[in-house]
């Protein structure tokens, strides 16, 4: 379980986090969700300790997250950033085999090449694992990362918006291997999604922010509803059943 | 396992093997091409032509090998930590500030050994690099011209400064020593420094993984655990050592750090462990043909390696640059 409590972030006097008290529960899919600007990424990027809190702390399965040092938080939690801009040429097959890193320090075994080959099948990569990051399109780079963060082989899987630059096949395709990872190996996850029927149709449990804070929290089915949901946003939101999984419907 | 990957994983090695080998008939010419003639057939019975082999076309080659390589290694570490293309320590103030270290020991303390002139220039150049690492991380990346631009500004800002000082205590000459990187004067027992400098581009390589994954990025890094600040200023001191080594023993020699390590990694990439031995040889290589021309082009006089290679390094440069437009 990740516990945050009463996280602050950013000048006092304009705060972009402030008293964020959630828990975030192990070997579950969790959707951040919110309008622009609620703190969904400063969030993540602070669980992920790519910024330094202002005050309070998280705790990752008991651990305090401001204690721990990086080659160990490296073997416990993944992260995949919104932005991948990549200024170097390294081949995708590569860059997978850094995600064993913090593994093996370099030094691929059997068993570090093995979990490489079968990412590069997880993620659809055969044809590009030889490719330059640099000749990649947005998307194939975006299932590049994952697929490194995949060989992490960590609990905690972070992802900032892993959707962004997915056409509708590979965007289904990796929600449902996130909830394969979860299932089979109970892995918790936690990503970033803009689109609320991904949010709502594949996660296990939602964390709404509006304006730095906590709007609700919970478990999808009983968090999400019309209500709360039109409050987040601003905007009328029904949810109406279809296939027996709930489906939003604010396009008009 | 496929094909592909199994074939990736052995081109490289193909590749450093036809460096290495175009490296020894090229080492053969230096040794014989040179103002005072070497014949072939009478070279190991005459012991004035073996002396010197000894004392001048031994150590000179061996210079040029040992520079090419480690500058050829600076500048793609460089490029790796600063994530920009176009950067090398000549285009980060880093060449320049070792020259104003060293023209602060040159006046200060004017008998100082050559290795605290070494130091100090390094001192300074590590100094003058960590300025423009905290600039370049003001310019927003995409922005890929802006950062080699800032920094050949503020190279000449740390330039002008030394030119001025230069002036004012008459000691222009040895700023134009310093500058043009060449090894006419290079004879046994005043190149060995440079032995350091291939020493620390060798230590390099035991931190390829680390550059390589510092070059994806400061979030990549932390996410594998890898301590990014270690790794920076590990990479920053190299890079001014060498810098400063290669300034103090034959002088600036500018490009090599740019356009070697841009060729290799069209050809084979970033991922250091594969490329930088590749990086080196090539570096060792190309300022070898250089050093080679400069010594036959107006015989018996010499032309600078680094004229030499600026000509061709700025050719190369502009391709580069042009090439890359052109890909959009």
């Amino acid at each position: 379980m990740i516990q945050v409590s009463n996280l602050s972030f950013g000048p006092a006097a304009n705060p972009i986090l402030q008293g964020i008290d959630a828990e975030i529960p192990a070997g579950r899919v969790t959707a951040l969700i919110g309008p622009n600007g609620a703190g969904k990424s400063t969030l993540l990027k602070l669980i992920a300790r790519q910024l330094t809190a202002s005050s309070g702390r998280i705790r990752m399965d008991g651990m305090d997250l401001a204690q721990t040092v990086p080659a160990q938080l490296a073997c416990k939690m993944a992260v995949v950033a919104q932005h991948l801009s990549v200024a170097s040429r390294v081949r995708v097959r590569d860059l997978i085999g850094f995600g064993r890193w913090p593994h093996s320090a370099g030094r691929l075994g059997v068993a570090d090449h093995a979990a490489i080959a079968n990412a590069v099948e997880l993620f659809d990569l055969g044809d590009l694992q030889t490719r330059f990051l640099d000749e990649l399109s947005g998307g194939q780079r975006q299932r590049a990362f994952i697929a490194m963060a995949y060989v992490q082989d960590t609990d905690w899987l972070l992802l900032d918006e892993p959707l962004n630059n997915l056409d509708l096949h590979h965007a289904r395709n990796l929600m449902a291997q996130l909830r394969h990872l979860t299932e089979l190996q109970g892995r918790g996850i936690v990503i970033v999604v803009h689109d609320l029927n991904y949010a709502i149709s594949w996660s296990d449990h939602v964390v709404a922010l509006r304006d730095g804070k906590v709007a609700f929290q919970g478990p999808v089915a009983a968090a999400a509803t019309a209500e709360r949901l039109s409050a987040l946003y601003q905007t009328p939101v029904a949810i109406t059943r279809l296939g027996g999984q709930p489906f939003a419907q604010y396009h008009r | 396992m496929s094909d592909p990957a199994v074939s990736q994983a052995r081109a490289p090695r193909r590749r450093l093997l036809l460096v290495a080998v175009l490296l020894v008939p090229l080492a053969l010419v230096s040794l014989l091409v040179g103002a005072g003639p070497l014949p072939l057939g009478t070279l190991l019975s005459d012991p004035q032509a073996l002396q010197v082999l000894a004392v001048s076309r031994i150590p000179r080659t061996a210079a040029v090998l040992l520079t090419g390589a480690a500058m050829a290694v600076a500048g793609v570490i460089m490029q790796l930590l600063v994530r920009n293309r176009f950067v090398e320590p000549g285009t980060t103030g880093t060449s320049e500030a070792a020259m104003l270290g060293l023209l602060a020991v040159t006046l200060l303390a004017p008998g100082a050994p050559i290795l605290v002139k070494m130091l100090a220039a390094a001192g300074a150049a590590l100094a003058g690099t960590g300025v423009f690492m905290l600039l370049a991380r003001r310019i927003p990346p995409h922005q890929v011209l802006l950062i080699p631009l800032s920094g050949l500004v503020y190279g000449g800002l740390l330039m002008a400064c030394a030119t001025f000082i230069a002036i004012e205590a008459g000691l222009l000459q040895y700023l134009g020593v310093w500058m043009s990187g060449e090894f006419s004067g290079i004879l046994a027992g005043r190149y060995e420094l440079l032995w350091l400098a291939g020493g620390l581009a060798l230590l390099a390589y035991f931190a390829a993984d680390q550059f390589t994954i510092a070059g994806l990025g400061r979030d990549v890094s932390l996410n594998l655990g890898l301590r990014y600040g270690r790794v920076l200023g590990f990479g920053i001191v190299t890079v001014s050592l060498v810098s400063s080594l290669v300034i103090v023993t034959v002088g600036m020699l500018p490009f090599i750090g740019l356009v070697v390590p841009n060729l290799v990694s069209r050809l084979m990439g970033d991922n250091l462990r594969e490329s930088l031995p590749v990086v080196a040889a090539a570096g060792a290589g190309l300022l070898l043909v250089c050093d080679i021309l400069g010594r036959v082009l107006r015989y018996p006089y010499e032309i600078p390696a680094g004229t030499v290679f600026g000509i061709f390094g700025a050719a190369v440069f502009l391709y580069l640059l042009l090439g890359r437009q052109a890909n959009g």
